[in-house]
């Protein structure tokens, strides 16, 4: 309890600093794209339909999907600036984030401008006309002063949508409060993600008021208490801003990790070695499944551990299963090849694809393996994640060994294990790292056809630390030491209800157990 | 003859398909008070905006102050004309002083000048110094327009644009106004075209009446000549209201005095 509490604070300061520089850096340009905006769509009733209805569609586009949109498009305009001007950037982390951010920051200050700015009373307007007023004079003497609360009104929803939607940009790997939510989640670590909410909810609270300040001050026409709200808006981003200001050492090595328990403790592992030995690290986490290895390729991760099964079907694109040592071999030489990602070696387990019972109900019926399991099919019952009935390895292991069962159900993970308990199901599908497996006491069935291809995890690097002798020395060592019982274990102590650990704790105590 | 100060040759005017101005001539000498009247939808408010620009005629001939309307930049046409409309539209965000102001401000004068030209202004249009920093919502609906007519004036226009200046105010006040406003037009040497629908009020400002129906000039006359009667049925019936109004007056007026007698 202490410990995850204790953990979430000395986080905050770099969650924190980077969560509002990503949410500062949108809103800016957020406004800066919408204001002038604003002014042409007041200006022409042609503008002003087509401006505000493409704002509010992609108001409409949910805030994960239009984040993980801009990965591709940028990795490929990084891409093409490299080929043609010499120079490539980072399509990871902060400018996916930035970009889509600042799009969703700018329908609410678009519409309160327009609305605003419409919103002026025509006699004033008519009298600045006759006055002999140019159309500029009119707009920043008479027409945004008049419009100034309402532009604000707009101002201060963007910020609080954009403090909100920020937590998202983890999955992107932008550092931000959203790890908190992502890892809690993952690990069902409710502090860590009642933090990240509370966190999120305190700054965008915070920066709500002090523009508050600032809208009534507009509003009341009192320049005094408009500075004073600016400068406590300044002083507080520049407070929490500070730590991100500290020098950087010159070597910084990025480990990292999708979005489930066994990647944070791989990862805290790969990072408490190389800390250890000196280095420094950062961690991006929570990376989506896909990213993870465009990322690694383009060097923004020099580290990560994947499953061999994983990239053979969704990098390489093959759907044969040539067994195990093909398939690791394959990969090693084609990845090589075509990315320039060094696969390191493989850590000893797999987290595979499959079909597990509990022991005393398996040894009762004589199941050993998939055939014995297919000759009792029609009086057992299967349970599975949501998942796993519509991919190809159950396609797969079913037509290999026949299997039909008495009936097929779906559960979410958790309710899976229950079912299986209480005896709701009599096989379920399993990830063959998972700490329940060995919590629950039960048996992975064995896979003689080998219908179910292999999950070896392994060390991938990115083609700029593939020769880098310091980094892969230290990384060298894990390699085939790590069993599939102690890993569940490590998994089982950061997944459980009760006496839970962090990553970084179940981490360390791997280390200890396997002399790593 | 010297050149008329506003001329208005052959304007026509559309909105869409209804004709606001079907061809209309108007001359207007220095220093003169024309009232423009007619019922709503007789093209007198927008004959009155063409002359400074804020409508633009169709077809048609405008000139102002020897300056052919249209040709150069409409804004500075407009700050050398004084502007004074029903709704007044003061900058609700600025004190009165501010307001006033403006005309002087856009047309680059010195603080100094400014300065001393609010105070100058309050006094012309009867008002205390004490209102110069309030702001427009503080104020009665009297005063305003009277800082309406300040800040029209503020940067010394040689011409006085007015639509409908007082209607929105009580009897009383709307008298009071209009007559300071006249001697203000005598003092000032001021040439002033006022858009009124309140005849009467065109009758006892106005040194001459021009009256608008369909779009066109049905009649333009002294008040005294339009007192006396014109040829078009629809003008005598404009000024046979007011006439039998003070008649009916001034009887009640005798009859109560020679009871009280």
């Amino acid at each position: 309890m202490n410990a995850q509490l204790s953990a979430a604070w000395g986080l905050l300061p770099d969650y924190l600093g980077q969560h509002l520089l990503v949410s500062l850096s949108a809103l800016a340009l957020g406004l800066a794209v919408s204001l002038p905006l604003t002014l042409a769509a007041h200006r022409s009733a042609a503008v002003r339909w087509p401006v505000l209805t493409l704002a509010s569609l992609i108001q409409t586009i949910p805030g994960l999907a239009l984040l993980a949109l801009f990965y591709p498009l940028l990795l490929a305009l990084s891409a093409l600036s490299l080929n043609t001007l010499g120079v490539g950037f980072s399509a990871l982390g902060f400018l996916p984030s930035l970009l889509s951010l600042a799009l969703y920051a700018m329908l609410p200050i678009l519409r309160n401008g327009v609305t605003g700015l419409q919103g002026v009373d025509p006699a004033v307007v008519e009298a600045a006309r006759g006055m002999g007023m140019t159309e500029n004079q009119r707009l920043w003497r008479v027409e945004l002063p008049l419009a100034a609360p309402v532009i604000m009104a707009g101002v201060r929803t963007a910020t609080v949508w954009t403090i909100g939607a920020a937590t998202l940009a983890t999955s992107v790997g932008q550092t931000s409060l959203g790890n908190y939510i992502f890892s809690g989640l993952q690990t069902e670590n409710w502090i860590f993600v009642l933090f990240g909410c509370g966190a999120a909810a305190v700054l965008a609270l915070a920066a709500d008021q002090l523009l508050g300040l600032v809208e009534r001050a507009l509003r009341d026409r009192k320049p005094g208490r408009i500075w004073v709200g600016a400068l406590g808006l300044l002083i507080g981003a520049g407070l929490i801003l500070s730590p991100l200001a500290a020098p950087k050492p010159e070597t910084v090595y990025v480990i990292g990790a999708k979005n489930f328990s066994e990647q944070y403790i791989l990862a805290e592992l790969i990072a408490a070695r190389l800390e250890a030995a000196g280095a420094h690290v950062t961690r991006k986490e929570d990376l989506g499944s896909a990213i993870a290895y465009r990322a690694l390729a383009a060097g923004e991760i020099d580290a990560y551990v994947d499953y061999s099964g994983t990239l053979w079907a969704n990098v390489i694109n093959r759907t044969d299963n040539p067994g195990r040592e093909a398939v690791l071999a394959g990969l090693t030489s084609e990845l090589r090849r075509r990315d320039g990602v060094l696969v390191l070696g493989g850590l000893g387990f797999e987290n595979a694809y499959a079909l597990a019972m509990k022991r005393e109900r398996a040894e009762a019926l004589g199941i050993r393996t998939l055939d014995d399991l297919a000759a009792h099919a029609g009086e057992l019952t299967m349970g599975g994640d949501l998942e796993f009935f519509s991919r190809p390895e159950w396609a797969k292991v079913r037509d290999a060994y026949g299997l039909r069962f008495r009936a097929q159900k779906q559960f979410q993970p958790t309710f899976m294990y229950n079912a299986l308990a209480g005896g709701e199901a009599d096989v379920i599908s399993a990830f063959s790292s998972d700490g329940r497996i060995a919590a629950d006491d039960l048996v992975v069935l064995e896979d003689p056809r080998r219908a179910l291809p292999p999950y070896d995890a392994v060390i991938l690097v990115s083609p700029r630390r593939a020769n880098d002798e310091a980094f892969l020395r230290l990384l060298r060592p894990l390699i085939g030491r790590i069993p599939v019982a102690p890993m569940r274990q490590a998994n089982y102590s950061v997944d459980r209800d009760r006496d839970k650990r962090t990553p970084a704790q179940a981490a360390a105590e791997l280390r200890k157990a396997l002399g790593l | 003859m010297t050149e008329p100060v506003i001329s208005l040759a052959g304007v026509r005017k559309a909105y869409g398909a209804l004709v606001a101005l079907a061809g209309i001539d108007l001359a207007v000498e220095g220093g003169s008070f024309v009232a423009l009247v007619g019922g709503s939808g007789s093209g007198k408010t927008t004959a009155l905006k063409i002359i400074n620009g804020l409508v633009s005629p169709d077809s048609g001939q405008v000139r102002v102050a020897g300056e052919a309307v249209g040709q150069g930049p409409g804004h500075l046409l407009r700050r050398s004309i004084g502007y004074v409309f029903q709704e007044i539209g003061l900058f609700p965000h600025m004190t009165v002083a501010e307001n006033i102001a403006v005309g002087p401000t856009l047309a680059g004068w010195t603080e100094a000048d400014i300065a001393a030209r609010i105070g100058e202004l309050l006094s012309l249009v009867a008002l205390p110094d004490s209102v110069a920093a309030r702001l427009p919502a503080e104020l009665s609906g009297g005063q305003r327009q009277r800082v309406g007519v300040a800040r029209a004036l503020a940067a010394r226009p040689a011409i006085m644009l007015m639509d409908e200046p007082f209607g929105a105010l009580d009897p009383i006040t709307r008298d009071a106004l209009g007559r300071d406003y006249k001697a203000l037009h005598a003092k000032l040497g001021l040439t002033t075209v006022m858009v009124t629908h309140d005849v009467m009020e065109a009758l006892l400002l106005a040194d001459r009446i021009v009256v608008f129906g369909e779009g066109r000039v049905l009649a333009d006359a002294t008040p005294r000549e339009l007192l006396s009667g014109h040829a078009d049925a629809a003008v005598r019936a404009l000024t046979e209201t007011p006439l039998r109004q003070a008649r009916d007056v001034n009887l009640l007026a005798g009859n109560a005095s020679g009871g009280a007698a």
